[in-house]
């Protein structure tokens, strides 16, 4: 099947920063893929570019399409949640219904109803007397009964309590994803979305740095725990990252012989927070 | 096509306030003030005795008349039909003017244009329908309100003069509402192409500013103005300064302003002046349809299009959220 994405060589500068800095990757079908990065280190540009909201260099397509020229066509196909808060702040419930109905060809508004009566929001309510969950749940009730083929979450669960971000990802998983649709998702809170991923992208300084998929990541990184006595065995190995946890020496590798590792003490595969905050040291430096 | 009817039915959801409710309300302070006005009148003319109707003088007076004074009366139940638009009309141009500098701007600074441009929607229909919201939607609702304010307006009028023993359908028969309700929705294409540029500009402005696309909108155009009356440049095409002002400045900022159009054709929109000889002919469809003949209409017309052409590159293309 052909991909969802392909990026060759993608570029963008603001003035004397590069924002996106000669990215490349190619994103199949029925993925799941976080694509997680520090602050400015290009996550929503690299969203921008692939849902045509900027311009930029290189190729890109997304759905075989060309989000610069093509842009009309693809939001067919795609849809975003670009942070919270963005549903105009007069527009009531059934307003919004009403108006997507009326504009997207692919809206199923009986699915949207059905959505809406396990919320509390009523019809006549509006985005203004909304707490930021509810705003956030009547968006992503719009958004699922959209079929679309690409979803594209930018922080998307920003400022909800954590019940509310639960049964956001969960509503996703249970009644929207399947192998014909993929969700790309940036976020900072990676421990919440670490269960649901399919494919790990980390970006820094507008390069991806990792592209794999889970399987994969939990292959080629070990995180290892050991007594003091054996650290100095295990730092001979040239791990990537080194903390200390109640005495014991908690090292990642990457790469490394697993049988070797095992032979030193406990092995498991590191969350991708503990990765993550490996790869990007000294980010801010 | 479909989509496009929802777009202009979302512009009137989000802008009801100003499209609907502000002629609504005005047309109702008029009325209303009227209505004081006659009671005022009314009570006054009791306590002080006079009294026109009871002496019977008032029907004497119009059982003397001539045609030419009745066709007088007629012109001023018309003039009182007409007013109630008068006033209306200026509430649209504010009404129109604002909508458009914060049509394309107010959704990028509170971000909801991002859920805009998750639909399948072009920016040129988004741009499209603002331009038909505030040059044809906005003036046809101020129009319905102005027509019925005008009728409500007749009636009154109609209606104390009866109190004074004058028969209220002889002096229904002079009067022309039909005349000024067609002179009234007939103008409104005259409106739209006259706007244009000043819709264009705003529009623009407001696609195109990071902050404050009032100022730059005002400011751009009246600087340029000052510098040009400054250093004279107009002299080099041989034109006056005032002419930089009459029909760019003011062209380009005003011209949502019902009415402007009869500059062209007559003179001065202050010189509309309204004498028994020609009535209220200057409103007639033959008089101000004569704008569509003109020269500047249509220079009008093209720059407008070509600012709304700018104003939809720059709701592509325009990145800052």
């Amino acid at each position: 099947m052909n991909p969802v994405i392909t990026a060759r060589g993608l570029t963008k500068r603001y003035k004397n920063t590069a924002a996106l800095d000669d990215a490349s990757f190619e994103i199949p079908s029925g993925r799941i893929v976080g694509l997680i990065g520090p602050n400015g280190a290009g996550k929503t540009t690299a969203l921008k570019a692939i849902l045509g909201l900027t311009p930029f260099d290189g190729e890109l397509h997304v759905l075989g399409l060309d989000p610069r020229t093509q842009r009309n066509k693809l939001m067919e196909q795609v849809c975003f949640i670009a942070d919270v808060a963005v549903l105009p702040r007069w527009m009531k419930v059934h307003d919004a219904v009403d108006f997507v109905a009326a504009v997207h060809p692919r809206f199923d508004r009986a699915k949207c109803e059905a959505f809406l009566k396990r919320t509390k929001l009523t019809p006549d309510q509006r985005v203004k007397q909304m707490s930021k969950g509810m705003i956030v749940q009547l968006h992503l009730a719009l958004v699922m009964a959209i079929d679309a083929r690409l979803l594209v979450l930018d922080e998307p669960t920003l400022g909800l309590d954590i019940l509310y971000r639960k049964q956001f990802y969960q509503s996703l998983l249970e009644d929207y994803f399947d192998e014909d649709k993929t969700i790309i998702v940036t976020t900072h809170q990676v421990e919440e979305i670490e269960h649901i991923l399919t494919d790990l992208m980390f970006i820094r300084d507008g390069k991806i740095v990792l592209d794999t998929d889970m399987d994969a990541m939990g292959e080629r990184f070990v995180e290892l725990m050991v007594g003091s006595d054996r650290a100095d065995a295990a730092r001979a190995l040239r791990p990537i990252d080194e903390r200390t946890v109640f005495g014991k020496s908690i090292f990642l590798f990457d790469g490394a012989d697993k049988a070797v590792l095992e032979g030193l003490g406990e092995t498991r595969r590191p969350s991708v927070s503990d990765l993550f905050v490996a790869t990007m040291k000294g980010t801010y430096q | 096509m479909k989509t496009f009817l929802w777009l202009v039915k979302r512009e009137f959801w989000e802008n009801r306030g100003g499209f609907l409710w502000a002629p609504v309300i005005t047309g109702g302070v008029f009325l209303l003030l009227n209505l004081m006005g006659i009671i005022a009148a009314e009570v006054i003319g009791a306590r002080h005795g006079i009294n026109f109707g009871a002496s019977g003088e008032l029907r004497n007076v119009m059982s003397q008349m001539d045609a030419g004074d009745m066709s007088k009366v007629g012109l001023a139940l018309d003039v009182a039909m007409y007013s109630s638009m008068a006033i209306i009309t200026v509430v649209l141009g504010f009404v129109v003017f604002f909508y458009c500098l914060g049509a394309l701007y107010d959704d990028r600074r509170d971000r909801s244009i991002l859920f805009w441009k998750s639909l399948p929607i072009s920016d040129t229909s988004t741009v499209l329908s603002k331009v038909v919201s505030a040059t044809v939607l906005a003036p046809a609702i101020a129009v319905v309100v102005g027509i019925v304010a005008g009728m409500a307006q007749l009636v009154m009028a109609a209606v104390t003069l009866s109190f004074h023993g004058i028969n209220i359908w002889q002096l229904l028969t002079l009067a022309h509402p039909f005349r000024v309700m067609g002179n009234l929705l007939g103008y409104i294409p005259v409106y739209v192409l006259w706007a244009l540029p000043s819709a264009g500009w705003l529009l623009l402005c407001s696609a195109w500013a990071r902050t404050k696309p009032f100022l730059w909108a005002v400011v751009l155009p009246v600087a340029s103005g000052l510098l040009i009356t400054w250093f004279g440049i107009m002299g080099l095409f041989d034109l006056p300064a005032s002419w930089f002002w009459k029909e760019v400045v003011a062209r380009g900022l005003l011209s949502v302003f019902p009415g402007g159009s009869f500059s062209t054709t007559h003179g001065g929109a202050h010189g509309v002046s309204i004498n028994p000889s020609s009535g209220l002919n200057i409103f007639d469809l033959s008089q101000s349809w004569a704008a569509m003949g003109t020269l500047n209409l249509w220079i009008g017309v093209v720059v407008g299009a070509v600012l709304v052409a700018a104003a939809i590159w720059f709701r592509r293309w325009r990145d800052d959220s």
